[in-house]
């Protein structure tokens, strides 16, 4: 009787606290799809007006959405596959390899991870604009090619092979690239998949980076895309289309997690847990 | 065994290359620049003049920095706390199976999802004056209080205080879940059966047993916080008057509205000095609690 009485406890109080989770996208949401020529007022604030499409034809006429779509794709792609390269190849090392220095070079490598990129935007901003790469994409995502965290990640998945896999591997006359590839990146599977999804999420929504250091378009990813569209003149406080731009720039990597929800958790959590 | 002894090396010089060029040097870089007095606006300053400490006194006997500092405290003091609470509430309300458990689950993780600016986006809407649905929903409750939140000076920094609180809760939730699921269940039971019950229970039982959990989701909280003022960017922009400018959006303004290198070099020396002592103070403590 007691547990029942807390089953159904626990429930009203979740379906309180998830609706008050929910209110500020279900808002946004209805908002974008409402007519713009009626306003809003209070006690009318939701749909009941008929829906219209014309607050995301008008946003998809002011900016260039489909460009920063291709920026930011083409950003994170390039950081995706560049640090599962570099981490790659460097966990590989300190898994495979006892060398002279190896824990002193390990331990350099893991003070990224204490010192966000963000706190470092001074100076890695002279060295971007140093390198002639100001406004361009690859300067966006050039500071996170080497990532202390993934080469953790990916060495902790790959000591717990036996060293004497790779030493048989090699007496059978296979190198090193050969056992990296075919022995030990498939045994990393769930670590591989669990750091792609964090620098996703990661390097999809960051924002402050790539503000500064894209002046145009060509460059400018979708968050600082989204925050120069709600900052332009002619906008103001017109939420139906700030609502349709925010759901324009935030609804495919919304539903994209909504179809890979688990794995998308399981990512996030065993990032967490080492 | 036959070893090559040049390959580890050449395995990991890419990423400690790339880590030396964007966390290393640029790390020496601040701390020599500290002390160097360099203004791109003012012709005489163009070039980097020594200043000895300089820039950290004028940092410090200026009310507007110490401002700043007031106001991350806060918000950091604030925020945290009320973090690490509700995420382990929620945690233990969504622990067990219950019908609707999914989407009980998805209300509490999805602000998780959107960037930062999209979240502040929303709630900039969600505030508004007058219909804005969160001084309706206050309005139930009796509120009558200003209805400007962003541009209050007493409530602008509470409004980013409640968007980083939505938009983070549901995301430290899933650690605190996965602690609490990988528990051994028969410790608890014991704990239960001997008479624990409720609040001792968790803080004597369960917390300890979760301390990795806590340790992790804590610091993540912080430095999350601390490197994350995207919403200032679309909500307060620091205002008004300077009431929730947060030290990262200041160091901002300092390197690119007013061209001060040599301050902006201090304020990076002071922010990672702040992020280094709690990082190191929090792992100690914990640490501690293990003996």
């Amino acid at each position: 009787m007691k547990t029942r009485l807390s089953v159904i406890l626990r429930f009203a109080v979740l379906t309180v606290l998830g609706a008050l989770m929910f209110t500020p996208i279900v808002w946004a949401f209805a908002a974008s799809f409402r007519p713009p020529d009626i306003p809003f007022a209070s006690g009318n604030v939701f749909f009941s007006h008929g829906l219209s499409l014309a607050n995301y034809a008008k946003a998809l006429s002011l900016a260039p959405f489909a460009r920063y779509y291709l920026n930011t794709i083409l950003q994170v792609g390039f950081i995706i596959g560049a640090q599962l390269l570099t981490a790659s190849l460097a966990a590989f090392a300190f898994a495979r390899y006892r060398f002279r220095g190896d824990s002193i070079i390990f331990t350099i490598i893991l003070l990224q991870m204490m010192i966000p990129t963000a706190a470092l935007l001074v100076p890695n901003f002279s060295t971007i604009r140093f390198l002639g790469l100001y406004d361009t994409i690859p300067g966006i995502a050039l500071p996170f090619f080497g990532s202390a965290f993934a080469t953790f990640l990916l060495r902790q998945s790959f000591l717990s092979l036996p060293r004497d896999l790779g030493d048989a591997a090699a007496i059978d006359g296979c190198r090193w690239d050969q056992e990296l590839r075919l022995i030990y990146l498939p045994t990393a599977k769930s670590a591989v998949t669990a750091l792609m999804l964090s620098a996703l999420s990661f390097h999809w929504n960051d924002f402050l980076w790539p503000l500064i250091i894209t002046q145009s378009d060509t460059a400018r990813p979708l968050t600082a895309g989204l925050v120069r569209f709600t900052q332009m003149g002619e906008i103001g406080a017109q939420w139906g289309l700030l609502s349709a731009a925010t759901i324009i720039v935030t609804f495919p990597l919304f539903f994209l997690f909504l179809v890979f929800q688990k794995q998308f958790v399981n990512g996030y959590v065993s990032s967490g847990i080492k | 065994m036959k070893r090559n002894r040049i390959l580890p090396y050449l395995l990991v010089a890419p990423t400690l290359a790339f880590v030396a060029a964007f966390t290393l040097l640029p790390l020496g870089e601040v701390l020599v620049g500290s002390f160097f007095k360099q203004r791109l606006n003012i012709p005489k300053f163009q070039h980097p003049v020594f200043t000895g400490f300089g820039n950290f006194a004028s940092l410090f006997g200026d009310p507007d920095f110490l401002q700043v500092l007031a106001n991350t405290g806060i918000y950091l003091a604030v925020l945290i706390p009320l973090l690490l609470i509700a995420a382990l509430g929620l945690a233990f309300l969504l622990e067990n199976d219950i019908p609707g458990l999914g989407l009980f689950r998805l209300s509490a993780f999805h602000p998780a999802i959107l960037p930062m600016v999209s979240a502040a986006t929303i709630w900039m809407f969600f505030l508004t004056p007058g219909y804005g649905l969160w001084n309706q929903f206050l309005h139930l409750f009796g509120y009558t209080g200003p209805q400007n939140w962003v541009g209050n000076p007493a409530l602008a920094l509470v409004s980013l205080v409640l968007v980083a609180f939505w938009k983070n809760v549901g995301f430290l939730m899933l650690f605190f879940l996965a602690g609490l699921q990988n528990l051994d269940k028969s410790v608890v039971e014991a704990a239960r059966l001997d008479g624990a019950g409720g609040l001792r229970l968790v803080t004597r039982i369960i917390l300890p047993l979760i301390r990795r959990q806590t340790l992790f989701v804590t610091t993540t909280a912080f430095i999350g916080a601390f490197q994350t003022v995207d919403h200032l960017f679309v909500l307060t922009q620091g205002g008004p008057s300077g009431s929730s400018t947060l030290l990262l959006y200041y160091l901002w303004e300092v390197r690119f509205d007013r061209l001060d290198i040599g301050r902006a070099n201090a304020v990076t020396v002071i922010m990672i000095a702040i992020l280094l002592a709690f990082t190191v103070t929090n792992f100690l403590a914990s640490e501690r609690n293990e003996n």
